[in-house]
């Protein structure tokens, strides 16, 4: 498939956003139920909201590239009965708002209990929030993930792997930025989002290996016999109804050479895993100051840059069966 | 349907209905398939539930897959839905084009009966293309797709496509070697002479029996 910049923004963009705000309440949780010495740092998840809901927002704009005509944009939220990219229409602005309530609730210094468990820990309203943002998170993730994995045709992403990636990538690089959020704002909380952002970008790197495992061994369902009805195995393509190209030659190649695909392959394999991990295990050893957040900063960066690529490679590593009607202009 | 820059470099436009070309085997023994290939209006269409709109549909009544263009949003992602690489975006329109089947014509009263029929099946000059109703068990299509072996193409997606392929029509003889030349000719040369040889050869009496 061709990879449109436009998408690629998008996905990387919003799965940033959510992964920034699961860190922020993650966070929010350790504290409030006692896992960790509890800091009172509502700064930081104003800011912290507000950043997610930025980075939502551009993500958003982003998307609007990808249309014909975005002005009719408001329209995409009626097939939500069967349609994964109407419900991720649906979901995303839900999700931004709830996260922009949930900063808005620690804005106002809404943190009075309203109520108490019976191990005696006192309920907010920002804990309300953020639980019902965290549900309205993963249903975006699931929502986007499933537009690229419900498509049987594409066989390369027609499995549950895609949907673990996309909310397993968003939660990594989102950890990683809060990293280096709360290094800025000289939180305490830098080496627990660090830690988090390890585990994170640890088990995202061996599920997006186990999917690239995965597509390797795919034998494609369809071939030219199947696509024409003529069985032979010497089939070849002499002319494909123009000479110039055409939307079929467009949206489905990459256009791209195999070396640069590769290349492509092993800069988001080490921009996206391997160097945030070496930053993020140096930001482990550093106490505090400046330098721990030029580091986590510097591995929130190639983190983001790296998924950038992973998305270009996720789309120009799905072959449309399509292609197969359109293999040379002869 | 849009044609761009068409007196241009790179031309480009959108296409109902493409005639590819296909060489199959390897010189000398080969053969050429041209290919029609439009929208064959799936009894399961993948494209019309991912449309975020509803601007893509499939009529109740004849199963026509359609798209409205004043819904489209241009998306492309019935395009990804597509196997078979039907639908295309318009360059200028902004929205996705496929064929219609010619949906204004086969309804159109002014026209006579026998004219309201797709523009391509009309203008094809060997009438290769039929149609009709693939529901109607005693249709000309129908009857062609059971008596001909008609088949759909990708019929491992479960796409059920309407529209149907007839295989390529060959005349084709048999002949064994032993039918280029009679073995038993008694009018050949090494026949007549052992038959001529006296006392040799067939008599009346091998012939008949009294």
């Amino acid at each position: 498939m061709h990879p449109a910049f436009s998408v690629l923004f998008l996905t990387t963009l919003i799965g940033a956003g959510q992964g920034l705000f699961l860190a922020l309440f993650t966070g929010q949780i350790f504290q409030q139920f006692k896992l960790m010495p509890e800091q009172h740092e509502p700064d930081f998840y104003v800011i912290g909201s507000a950043v997610s809901v930025a980075l939502l927002l551009i993500g958003l704009f982003a998307s609007f590239f990808h249309l014909g005509r975005p002005e009719r944009a408001w329209r995409s939220a009626a097939q939500w009965r069967t349609s994964w990219l109407s419900r991720e229409v649906i979901a995303l602005p839900i999700t931004m708002f709830a996260i922009a309530a949930y900063g808005a609730a620690h804005y106002f210094g809404l943190t009075h209990a309203l109520f108490f468990t019976p191990g005696g820990t006192g309920i907010d309203a920002t804990l309300l929030l953020g639980l019902f943002a965290t549900i309205a998170t993963y249903a975006l993730f699931v929502c986007t993930g499933m537009i690229y994995g419900c498509i049987r045709f594409l066989q390369e992403w027609h499995t549950p792997l895609t949907v673990i990636n996309f909310i397993l990538l968003g939660t990594a690089s989102g950890f990683t930025i809060a990293t280096a959020l709360s290094a800025w704002m000289g939180t305490e909380l830098t080496h627990f989002y660090a830690s988090w952002a390890i585990f994170f970008t640890l088990t995202a790197f061996v599920f997006r290996i186990a999917s690239m495992i995965r597509n390797r061994k795919i034998k494609p369902k369809s071939d030219m016999n199947s696509a024409i009805g003529v069985r032979h195995s010497g089939v070849q393509q002499k002319a494909q109804g123009s000479m110039c190209g055409s939307f079929n030659t467009r949206e489905y190649f990459h256009g791209k050479k195999a070396t640069f695909v590769t290349t492509i392959k092993y800069i988001f394999i080490f921009l996206a895993f391997l160097t945030p991990l070496v930053l993020l295990i140096m930001s482990l050893g550093i106490s505090s100051g400046e330098s721990i957040f030029v580091v986590s900063l510097f591995a929130a960066i190639a983190q983001y840059l790296g998924l950038l690529a992973e998305r270009w490679y996720f789309f120009a590593d799905a072959r449309h069966p399509q292609n197969l009607y359109y293999q040379q202009v002869s | 349907m849009v044609d761009k820059n068409p007196y241009d470099a790179n031309p480009t436009g959108t296409f109902f209905n493409r005639v590819q070309t296909f060489e199959i085997g390897t010189y000398p023994k080969t053969e050429t398939v041209h290919f029609p290939k439009s929208c064959l209006h799936c009894e399961e269409p993948p494209c019309v539930p991912v449309c975020p709109t509803g601007a893509s549909y499939k009529r109740e009544e004849d199963g026509i897959v359609l798209v409205d263009y004043d819904k489209c949003i241009g998306c492309k992602y019935c395009s990804w839905a597509c196997p078979y690489g039907a639908r295309e975006l318009d360059e200028q329109q902004k929205v996705m084009k496929k064929c219609t089947l010619c949906v204004d014509r086969i309804y159109d009263e002014s026209l006579p009966e026998e004219e309201r029929k797709p523009a391509c099946v009309m203008s094809c000059p060997t009438s290769a293309r039929l149609f009709g109703d693939v529901h109607d068990e005693d249709s000309e299509v129908s009857i062609a797709i059971r008596e001909n072996g008609g088949y759909q193409l990708m019929p491992e997606w479960g796409t059920k496509p309407a529209n149907h392929y007839l295989p390529r029509r060959k005349t084709r003889i048999k002949i064994h070697e032993d039918e280029l030349e009679r073995v038993d000719n008694p009018l050949s040369k090494e026949e007549r002479k052992r038959h001529n040889a006296p006392g040799e050869g067939p008599s009346l009496d091998d012939m008949t029996s009294w």
